[in-house]
């Protein structure tokens, strides 16, 4: 009986003109759009500079910085409030001040100040480039601290912070990127389709002539699950292929180990559909609720912002999105290469959200009415 | 076969079901009568255990509605009123779904839907939802029959069903009935009383009558005429204050009245000549179910007022 309900599933959504493309096609494009459009490597940032010193030396600082590539210069005035003003109309985001005893001071007392104010309304944008500009300023004082020293015969302890990317050492951006993009589409193709698929029934009224029949709740619920338990296969092999055409990433640890996590997700997420299908009585109910949250479990996931530098609350609330255990190990063993006893937590985490969503399920759907 | 008791249900503050109570005999086609909004349906989904009553026992073949629904689900078939089958399979692949639903094979059953299915199985590879309303009508059957059920429910299968369609059917149900196979219908067509063996007419919520077509119609001891003018709206007002005339309903092209007290056909002749009326026509008829339903719900009303 399972196997012919199983069949039907199959059958139905292969038939449908336009399902099959998507769950093909979608995931082709976000993989291969999204990692260069959602990029945080921030360039072009439009730069105003108050040289108050005009002086050699913050001449040598301002060759630096635009020579970094990373700024753009767009405005270069005599007083703050003209730099200000600049920032308002938009024209830059950041403005560097040279105070006018830069020279002076580097010189005389070894130590100095110069002021980056940023344009926060963009805060990824302003927080980025303020921090590529200190990066750039820390740069050249170590530069000038190492020639004064050398002149002036006066060898100082340095010391120098050196930053080490481990397993990502490019701090390349679609590295980190694409497993977890990987896991979205995942989520979204077996978490879309399952919340659409009782519901669906119910609006054609199928579902009336399955209720009085002896099919068991666990065998309807089954039969509903394994599709887009084999569906979500065949989106996790696509990507990986993407990944690994496009983007020449391949899994440093065991593809063995994804697949078995990404089971165990897949199972969690589509039961969780599946819990949305049961309550909407309406598609477009179903698909309301569905988006609210998946943008939500998207959000807290980890997918765009840190996990460790969200405030404590929303640290809790992320517990409870199964993407956030997927990605971790997807970008674990991806980045990494580690091995299932390495990712046991986000493992288990996931059997129990597959347990948890597919009893709930099973038991939320109604066979009888009030 | 069925055996409903003082089955009530409450949609929010709605009344959909009072105190409904009837027997459905073996072998027997019941008919279920009743205009939209009578409670039919709900009636049906309480008997095929997807809806629970308020209160009141129902029992089908023995079975407790609520307690033993698995059992009940076995041994019926039902065919709501909306077609309800997977358009996106064809014909075969929906019987099918259905058979192994069950635990069998189209196989197996075959002698009970050959009549029905014979008629779509050159169309078997076409998708259900491509059929006519007529063969969608024949699958559905064929889909409710696959697992050979002792009792078949149908919601209103010859509501939107073009007459020739709507005559085939209730031949099939009769040819159902020969093979032991109970039947309850429900239908908004009076005219279709008349091919139930038993009826239950209905009327918001209330169960009216429950007896043969027969006897319901022996039952009725009105005075029952026909009246039609050249002008038939203005016709219904004037019948509908005279104060002789107990009802008035538009039958078709006539309207039909009841009166409370005798009076001659001349006497309302001239009444209706006095206010206008040409070519009047009275004629004494005998009385259809609807003529009986309408009483009856007229009675019903009175009594729920009271």
């Amino acid at each position: 009986m399972l196997k012919y309900l199983i069949e039907k599933e199959f059958k139905q959504i292969i038939r449908n003109k336009f399902l099959p493309k998507m769950i093909i096609v979608f995931p082709v494009i976000v993989l291969l759009v999204l990692p260069f459009a959602a990029n945080f490597e921030i360039k072009n940032i439009n730069l105003s500079i108050l040289d108050n010193s005009h002086s050699t030396y913050s001449l040598r600082l301002i060759n630096k910085v635009v020579s970094s590539g990373y700024f753009r210069t767009t405005n270069i005035s005599d007083n703050y409030s003209d730099a200000l003003k600049s920032v308002e109309l938009d024209k830059s985001d950041i403005i560097l001040e040279i105070p006018a005893g830069f020279e002076k001071e580097i010189i005389n007392d070894k130590i100095t100040k110069v002021m980056i104010s940023a344009n926060t309304v963009n805060g990824t944008k302003g927080g980025l480039g303020s921090a590529y500009l200190s990066g750039i300023i820390y740069d050249f004082s170590n530069e000038i601290k190492n020639k004064i020293a050398v002149t002036g015969k006066r060898p100082d302890l340095n010391f120098e912070i050196v930053t080490q990317y481990r397993h990502n050492p490019n701090l390349k951006y679609s590295n980190f990127m694409v497993p977890a993009l990987m896991v979205m589409m995942l989520g979204i193709i077996c978490g879309f389709l399952p919340a659409l698929n009782i519901v669906n029934e119910k609006e054609n009224g199928t579902i009336e002539q399955m209720n009085v029949t002896p099919v068991k709740k666990f065998q309807f619920i089954l039969s509903k699950l394994i599709p887009y338990w084999v569906i979500g296969f065949i989106v996790l092999n696509n990507t990986f292929l993407i990944a690994w055409l496009v983007y020449d990433l391949t899994p440093a640890g065991s593809l063995l180990t994804i697949y078995t996590i990404a089971s165990v997700f897949v199972l969690s997420y589509s039961g969780f559909g599946l819990v949305i299908s049961n309550y909407a009585k309406t598609i477009q109910q179903a698909m309301f609720m569905m988006f609210f949250f998946q943008i939500t479990f998207i959000l807290i996931s980890g997918l765009y912002t840190p996990i460790n530098s969200m405030p404590q609350w929303a640290q809790f609330i992320s517990q409870f999105s199964p993407l956030k255990y997927l990605i971790i190990s997807m970008r674990s063993v991806y980045l990494k290469g580690s091995n299932l006893s390495q990712l046991l937590t986000p493992f288990i985490s996931l059997i129990g959200f597959a347990v948890f969503f597919n009893t709930w399920a099973v038991i939320s759907y109604r066979k009888k009415g009030n | 076969m069925v055996k409903v008791e003082n089955i009530s249900k409450k949609y929010g503050k709605v009344q959909a079901l009072n105190n409904i109570t009837f027997n459905v005999d073996k072998g027997e086609i019941f008919g279920l009568i009743g205009p939209d909004g009578s409670g039919k349906t709900t009636l049906f989904r309480i008997l095929t255990t997807l809806l629970i009553a308020d209160s009141g026992i129902a029992k089908v073949d023995g079975y407790d509605v609520v307690k033993d629904y698995r059992e009940i689900r076995k041994i019926i078939g039902y065919m709501p009123g909306r077609f309800s089958l997977y358009q996106d399979l064809t014909v075969k692949e929906n019987l099918e779904v259905f058979a192994s639903i069950f635990n069998t094979s189209i196989e197996e059953n075959y002698y009970l839907i050959k009549d029905i299915y014979s008629q779509i199985e050159p169309y078997k590879n076409r998708y259900a939802g491509a059929l006519s309303g007529g063969m969608k009508q024949k699958l559905a059957l064929s889909c409710a029959l696959i697992h050979k059920p002792v009792l078949l429910f149908l919601d209103e299968p010859t509501t939107g069903v073009d007459p020739v369609s709507r005559k085939e059917l209730w031949g099939m149900l009769k040819k159902l009935k020969e093979d032991g196979i109970s039947i309850i219908v429900s239908t908004a067509y009076m005219d279709e009383a008349g091919l139930c063996d038993r009826v239950a007419l209905m009327s918001k919520g209330y169960c009216l009558s429950v007896d043969t077509p027969k006897n319901i119609i022996q039952k009725y001891d009105k005075i029952l005429w026909s009246v039609s003018s050249n002008n038939m709206s203005k016709l219904l007002k004037d019948l509908k204050i005279h104060s002789e005339i107990e009802s008035c309903f538009a039958f078709g092209d006539t309207h039909h009245i009841t009166l409370k007290n005798r009076i001659t056909f001349n006497e309302l002749h001239n009444y209706l000549m006095k206010l206008g009326h040409n070519e009047i026509e009275i004629k004494t008829i005998s009385p259809g179910i609807e003529d009986c339903f309408m009483d009856l719900a007229l009675k019903g009303a009175d009594d729920a007022s009271n």
